[in-house]
């Protein structure tokens, strides 16, 4: 990222800069966060701004939080070549790239009405992480569009 | 392979498969010989949807063993219209039995419920899920009548919402088989069950008409159309016509086609067809008695 593209966002101290979203995807990167601006973080989002690697990217960045194994491996499942970067003290103390995991369990609400994990039994939803696509463990269900959808937070 | 619970035909190897079938094959030969083998033991028995034909032909499978049953009785007087969570029922019911066969309207049921015993549990049907065990006595009877070699199977039907389909589809990727699935536009496999065969490399085709394949075919499985998955009446009717068969349509098929489907019929098989040498579908049923036999034994010994 040049300092052109990166001034565009403006720098934070400590946080995380989510870079390499998939273009479209940011709001929806914080809706996996739990952000919706209600609870006063600070946060500053590019969106479709351009990429060598990507064409066009979105860019998230929130002070005062690091993110969770849980929300990193959601986050692969809608932006796969999402960077995480770790700032502290305005500087970037760690940088990785996210990976998508096996299976993401508890985090996804199966879109099928009669799958038992939509009940209320003691069973975490799971999801195995296809190549294109993620599938109830369950039900068998498959879901390749709009996997942000069925988020469920809380 | 010691293997507790039978969820989904997906699990089944051809070896599992074989093991059971030519089980069947051993105690349907000599009932006699198998008559005290499970004196004593019970079969639990969570039926939380109606199925007289399934509920009895295990109750029928393990009182032949020597065994008997313990039943939870019908759903409306039990526990679950209390709100307690399936979890729990069969976390209690599981002390009164050595194994447990369950039908529950909810897709992935069995699953969850298997996780929570230790005794071996038996999915008799999850929703529009999977149906095991009615995939074993189809093979039986696949077996039986047209061998497993180079097999051409049709599959017509509810192939969206037919659970005894989907179990099918994915046993068969174990054989030397070609699907082809005829349906409605609307009733198409769903794509968690195509996937799976795409995995497997099975060879297999969809098709809206059955003119199409049926003179290629040695196996025809039918299933019901039901008039509940459609959004008004005469949709309905211009579709399930489509899929009916009488004694006249399967002229253009093979001498030796065997049509199957795995009961009640309403009318996608006409009565005309019970005179051919192609009709199956009764000898199927039967069938069930002495491959739920089968299984039991092999569950119930540890042996599967
Ligand atoms: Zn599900």
């Amino acid at each position: 990222m040049t300092d052109d593209q990166q001034l565009r966002v403006s720098k934070i101290s400590e946080g995380t800069v989510i870079d390499h979203v998939t273009g479209g995807q940011a709001l929806n990167v914080l809706a996996i966060l739990g952000i919706d601006g209600s609870g006063g973080e600070e946060v500053s989002i590019g969106m479709n701004v351009p990429s060598e690697r990507l064409g066009r990217k979105d860019v998230v960045k929130v002070e005062g939080r690091e993110l969770s194994q849980d929300e990193v491996d959601v986050l692969s499942l809608i932006a796969p070549a999402a960077t995480i970067n770790i700032v502290r003290d305005y500087d970037v103390i760690e940088k990785h790239r996210v990976e998508r995991p096996g299976e993401v369990v508890g985090v996804l609400r199966c879109p099928n009405r009669n799958c038992i994990t939509t009940k209320d039994e003691p069973v975490d939803s799971r999801f195995a992480v296809l190549e294109d696509g993620v599938r109830c463990a369950y039900c068998d269900t498959i879901i390749r569009e709009s996997i942000a959808d069925h988020i469920h937070v809380g | 392979m010691p293997q507790d619970h039978i969820i989904s035909a997906k699990h089944l190897s051809r070896a599992d498969i074989e093991s059971v079938l030519d089980r069947a094959a051993e105690i349907a030969a000599d009932p006699e010989a198998v008559s005290d083998r499970h004196a004593g033991k019970l079969l639990g028995m969570l039926f939380f949807e109606p199925s007289t034909r399934t509920k009895m032909s295990f109750t029928a499978a393990m009182k032949r063993l020597g065994g008997d049953i313990v039943d939870m009785g019908p759903v409306d007087q039990s526990s679950v219209k209390k709100g307690e969570s399936l979890a729990d029922t069969v976390r209690v019911v599981e002390g009164y039995a050595d194994a447990l066969v369950m039908r529950h309207p909810l897709e992935g049921s069995a699953k969850m419920a298997s996780e929570f015993v230790d005794v071996p549990l038996i999915n008799a049907g999850d929703g529009a899920g999977q149906h095991p065990t009615q995939t074993l006595l189809d093979l039986y009877t696949i077996r039986e009548s047209a061998g497993f070699d180079d097999l051409t199977v049709g599959i017509m039907g509810d192939l969206k919402y037919g659970r005894t389909v989907h179990s099918l589809a994915h046993a068969l990727t174990n054989f030397d088989a070609q699907q082809h699935f005829v349906s409605p536009e609307s009733l198409k496999l769903p794509r968690g069950v195509r996937y799976d065969l795409h995995e497997q490399g099975a060879s297999m085709r969809e098709h809206t008409e059955l003119d199409e394949v049926l003179d290629s075919l040695d196996v025809l499985y039918v299933t019901r159309i039901q008039a509940e998955r459609f959004p008004d009446e005469d949709e309905y009717r211009k579709v399930a016509g489509e899929y009916q068969i009488d004694a006249e349509t399967l002229a253009s098929a093979k001498d030796d086609l065997v049509v199957m489907h795995p009961l009640p019929r309403v009318d996608e098989i006409a009565s005309d067809v019970d005179e051919t040498d192609h009709a199956r579908y009764f000898q199927q049923a039967h069938n069930g008695v002495p491959v739920r036999m089968a299984l039991l034994d092999l569950i119930l010994e540890g042996n599967l």
